[in-house]
């Protein structure tokens, strides 16, 4: 009998509240391959970030024979030093982890910014950025590192920015995309309206909706660049005084593991790779799927629907 | 004789995540007549759409359907897919919400409706681009547009082109859902007249979904109001608006404007529809009446006929005697 | 409660607004014209304190981008924009800013118009953050507690914390509004308010404007839907492709129509009763697109009553013969 004054229905409640990191967590929770990519990366990233309190040899003694066969005091046997490949391993992770995060935070702080102001504010710093872009797109990655090592000397920094230089362009396309379409959504416009600068809008309002997207886009490009730096390493570009993944797999390469049948010098460190590289992927396409709106796929297939037998009358009334 | 289309106790339910289910259609019954024009109102998540889709079976996967469909006496949703598709676009077909933004881009509009009769082998090649291009001339587009791409035309004529699919096999139904809510008043005005001569010229039966009671009360003979998945009332239009038997069909033509009423008051409903995600007890509009009373709280009223071709689910009109148990 | 009694709030005189249309290399290599689209071409209206003027008119008749102008959105290509008083037509952005404390806008989607990730009281409470108003986090809560309050979203402590997910379309469009009103604007500018509300929920929203009128609030309401207007406004100003040909006094601009446009618009409007049937005049074809407008009055290709000289003479608003009210004017030379 009582009217109601005003409109107190909430629509929905209880609905999760949006949260940004909340967003990584529960993709990784609800998604099968978002749940092992994300176990296999924390793996290896406790594999190598423990490597000095946790690897069982010391890294530069020799422990046995050349090549050592594998034996269960050393699973993985010894390379072309001597060393445990164990070991090795640990400690070849992080350094490959390490470039492999340097490399992409350039490349993300420089793609992200980039593409932020670009998307926003559109016009000529459009044009211009985007041209500077397309001009760093086209620069081939081995032929620069030979140019650098070659002037200044291969260390792991020129790398990390030789990576990061390569890198950007990808994120910055995908950030200004995201970002020119947030630009146009009517909160936007309508803070715009209100007054705000464009500093409050850009923290306030864009870069929030953008974040989710960054954030994939990053663990993806670290998947790239651990197989750039792998594949620099191998070819002799690395820094010599770092032993990275790739720089273990090279060192086999020259000391003739293959030809020795010491395929433990060569194989696990590939793997190893391609473990990280998998586990980057599956998360990141896992995170990348999950900011796509749901494309209901055969929203209309007719040939689905279940008809459930006659209801005589619906449960609910009395 | 039988109605042309008749809907028996329709229920659909969605499921959501977490095993939860939304009742999105609770019972409705309908019947239509050939050339009958029957407007189907509500306001949004009331379930009209549903039960249009329904119809012609394009629900989701995630939906449960019981009840029956009866086109000319043969139930077509217990037939499944393979019983339906024949009907479909042949004898009940449909103009979707927002359809004139849904046409293939990059086909012209004529060569769509030539693939909806290949499809249908009503006739192919030359025949069917002649039949095509009658079908636009029907619904008031000049031949030449037949070559346009759906870009090149205004919202009103992608809105007749999409009309003139949905026509291509002679469907004894067709249903428009929200047909006009995106247009102009004039275009509209031009895509109703376009419906009421079809409707007249055709024989055809319409059924037209829409939240919109002028055109209701304007282009159809009789409208059923839907609330929270049920029809609430079925009347004539002229019965709903002078003599409504529901306190709901009687506030939503209060709370909407006309221009003959100009400056007298018009009212909201206060409040909003309940969730249809959770079993509910007794009348479903109870929380937003402004005539509730004892039985409303618990038991749930049933549509029962009250005048003329006039059913309503209200206990004003009469409260049940309790049933023995 | 207006310190300049009579004085309108807003005045705009002679608007014209034109959006270029793209050449192309072929066009520019060519020597093609430029072309542009005369979206606003030539829009007087006023806005006097507690009033509500309604723009009515089809798409593309000019009367979002009018709106824009006033608000500055868009930059005039012509005319003035006085708001009271003072002329903002070519003020630059750092003195527009105060100003925008005083204009507020009202958009049409209740869906988008609030950021998603922020809950009501940072939506209600930013206006104020943005121009520096309220002192403390504390004066600054009851400001939106206040602001919430006038909008009949109370208690206010319900909503405060909801996210707009969280709440339907009217209550939405309620927060907007609150979020437009904690700096106490003199003016609102509302784009189709309530077109994308249920039925049910549109009352409640106009008429908290009504309430908000009462307080010496102008009010610019945009809009398609004449029903409303007959209903809300205090004068019509319809539109057509660019220009206003006919306003006065909404009882009169709705009983007594006189410009041919007007008269078929309303007679087209479906009405609530099946009984009133009117004798709908559904004018054939659609509106020109606004590039290339018709010579002389630019409603005669589509005109019942167009007569030749309707081909040269290009009307201005006059009061017509058969108006009741001094108030009303229409541009066609055959009334």
């Amino acid at each position: 009998m009582s009217v109601v004054l005003n409109e107190p229905g909430l629509a929905v409640e209880g609905e999760p509240v949006r949260s940004r990191g909340g967003f990584v967590w529960r993709t990784v929770r609800r998604r099968p391959s978002a749940t092992v990519g994300a176990t296999l990366l924390l793996l290896v990233l406790l594999g190598a970030g423990l490597a000095p309190w946790v690897a069982p040899y010391p890294l530069h003694q020799q422990v046995g024979p050349v090549f050592g066969h594998p034996s269960w005091s050393h699973p993985l046997g010894l390379d072309d030093g001597g060393i445990d490949m164990v070991t090795l391993l640990m400690w070849g992770a992080r350094i490959s982890l390490v470039v492999g995060f340097a490399a992409t935070l350039v490349s993300m702080l420089i793609g992200g910014s980039i593409g932020l102001l670009a998307g926003y504010f559109g016009g000529r710093t459009d044009v211009v950025l985007m041209r500077i872009t397309d001009y760093f797109l086209v620069i081939p990655d081995v032929p620069l590192m030979i140019v650098v090592a070659a002037i200044w000397g291969p260390s792991l920094f020129h790398i990390v920015i030789v990576i990061g230089i390569l890198l950007w362009t990808s994120t910055a396309r995908v950030i200004r995309a995201q970002v020119k379409s947030v630009r146009e959504r009517v909160y936007v416009k309508r803070a715009r309206s209100l007054g705000a600068g464009h500093t409050r809008i850009l923290v306030r309002h864009v870069v929030p909706q953008v974040a989710p997207l960054l954030i994939a886009n990053t663990v993806l490009t670290i998947a790239v660049a651990i197989f750039d730096e792998t594949a620099l390493s191998f070819l002799g570009l690395g820094d010599p005084s770092r032993t990275s993944l790739g720089k273990i797999i090279e060192n086999a390469f020259q000391r003739a593991a293959i030809s020795s049948g010491a395929w433990w010098a060569i194989v696990p460190p590939g793997a190893l790779v391609a473990v990280i590289i998998l586990g980057c992927s599956l998360l990141g396409g896992a995170l990348e799927d999950a900011l796509n709106p749901r494309l209901r796929v055969a929203h209309l297939s007719a040939r689905t629907f279940r008809l459930r037998p006659l209801v005589g009358r619906s449960a609910e009334s009395i | 004789m039988s109605a042309l289309l008749e809907l028996v106790d329709l229920h659909v339910w969605f499921e959501l995540d977490g095993g939860r289910e939304l009742h999105a259609v609770r019972g409705v019954s309908l019947s239509i007549e050939r050339g009958e024009r029957l407007g189907l109102v509500g306001e949004s998540g009331c379930g009209k759409t549903t039960t249009a889709l329904s119809i012609l079976g394009l629900l989701p996967p995630n939906a449960s359907v019981s009840g029956r469909v009866l086109l000319d006496g043969v139930d077509v949703l217990a037939g499944g897919e393979e019983t339906i598709r024949q009907r479909r676009w042949v004898d009940v077909a449909i103009v979707f919400q927002g359809a004139m933004n849904a046409l293939n881009p990059v086909r012209t509009i004529g060569s769509q409706i030539v693939e909806a009769l290949e499809l249908h082998q009503l006739a192919k090649g030359a025949a069917a681009r002649r039949r095509a291009a009658e079908l636009l001339e029907q619904v008031g587009i000049p031949g030449d547009r037949a070559e346009r791409f759906p870009h090149e035309l205004s919202g009103g004529m992608r809105q007749r082109a999409a009309i003139a699919m949905a026509l291509s096999c002679n469907p004894r139904v067709l249903i428009a859902d929200e047909p006009t809510t995106a247009l102009d008043v004039m275009v509209q005005a031009q895509i109703l007249e376009l419906l009421d001569a079809l409707s007249r010229d055709f024989g055809l039966a319409l059924i037209l979904v829409t939240h919109d009671l002028p055109v209701v009360a304007q282009l159809c003979d009789r409208g059923a109001v839907m609330y929270a998945g049920e029809i609430v009332e079925t009347a004539g239009v002229e019965a709903l608006y002078h003599t409504p038997r529901h306190p709901y069909t009687r506030l939503l033509f209060a709370a909407t404007p006309d221009l003959d009423g100009a400056r007298s008051d018009i009212a909201s409903i206060p409040g909003a529809p309940p969730r249809l995600d959770r079993p509910l007890q007794g009348c479903p509009f109870l929380p937003r009446c402004d005539s509730a009373f004892a039985p409303c709280a618990t038991l749930r009223p049933e549509l029962r006929v009250v005048g003329d071709a006039h059913a309503a689910a209200c206990h004003l009109n009469g409260v049940p005697a309790l049933t023995e148990a | 409660m207006s310190e300049n009694g009579h004085r309108p709030v807003l005045e705009v005189e002679d608007l014209v607004v034109r959006y270029p249309v793209a050449r192309g290399l072929v066009g520019t290599v060519l020597g093609r014209p430029r072309r542009a689209v005369h979206a606003v071409e030539g829009v007087t209206v006023r806005v006097r304190a507690g009033e509500l003027v309604a723009l009515v008119g089809e798409s593309g008749c000019g009367k979002t981008t009018t709106a824009q102008a006033v608000l500055r959105m868009v930059e005039p290509d012509g005319g003035t924009i006085r708001f009271e008083g003072r002329d903002i037509t070519k003020l630059g952005v750092r003195e527009l800013r105060p100003l925008r404390r005083r204009i507020q806008m009202v958009y049409q989607d209740p869906y988008e118009s609030l950021d998603p990730r922020l809950r009501v009281r940072a939506t209600v409470e930013e206006p104020l953050v943005i121009h520096g108003l309220g002192g403390s986090k504390r004066e600054r809560e009851q400001l939106v507690r206040d602001a919430l309050e006038r909008v009949e979203l109370a208690p206010a402590e319900l909503y405060l914390d909801r996210f707009p997910h969280e709440l339907s379309g009217g209550q939405r469009q309620r927060v907007a509004i609150a979020a437009a009103i904690v700096l106490e604007p003199r003016l609102l500018v509302a784009d189709e308010p309530v077109s994308m509300l249920d039925v049910s929920v549109r009352a409640g929203v106009l008429q908290l404007f009504d309430r908000l009128r009462e307080g010496g609030l102008g009010l610019l309401m945009i809009t398609h839907d004449l029903s409303t207007a007959a209903r809300f406004a205090d004068r019509i100003a319809v539109m057509y492709l660019g220009r206003i040909v006919e306003e006065g006094p909404a009882s009169e601009v709705i009983a007594n129509a006189q410009h041919p446009y007007t008269k078929a618009l309303l007679s087209v409007v479906p009405r609530r009763d099946p009984r009133e049937r009117t004798r709908p005049q559904i004018l054939r074809g659609e509106t020109p697109d606004a590039v290339r407008i018709p010579p002389g009055c630019r409603f005669h290709p589509r005109c019942p009553i167009a007569i030749a000289e309707c081909r040269e003479v290009d009307p201005e608003l006059t009061r017509p013969a058969a108006a009741r009210s001094p108030a009303q004017r229409a541009a066609c030379i055959r009334v």
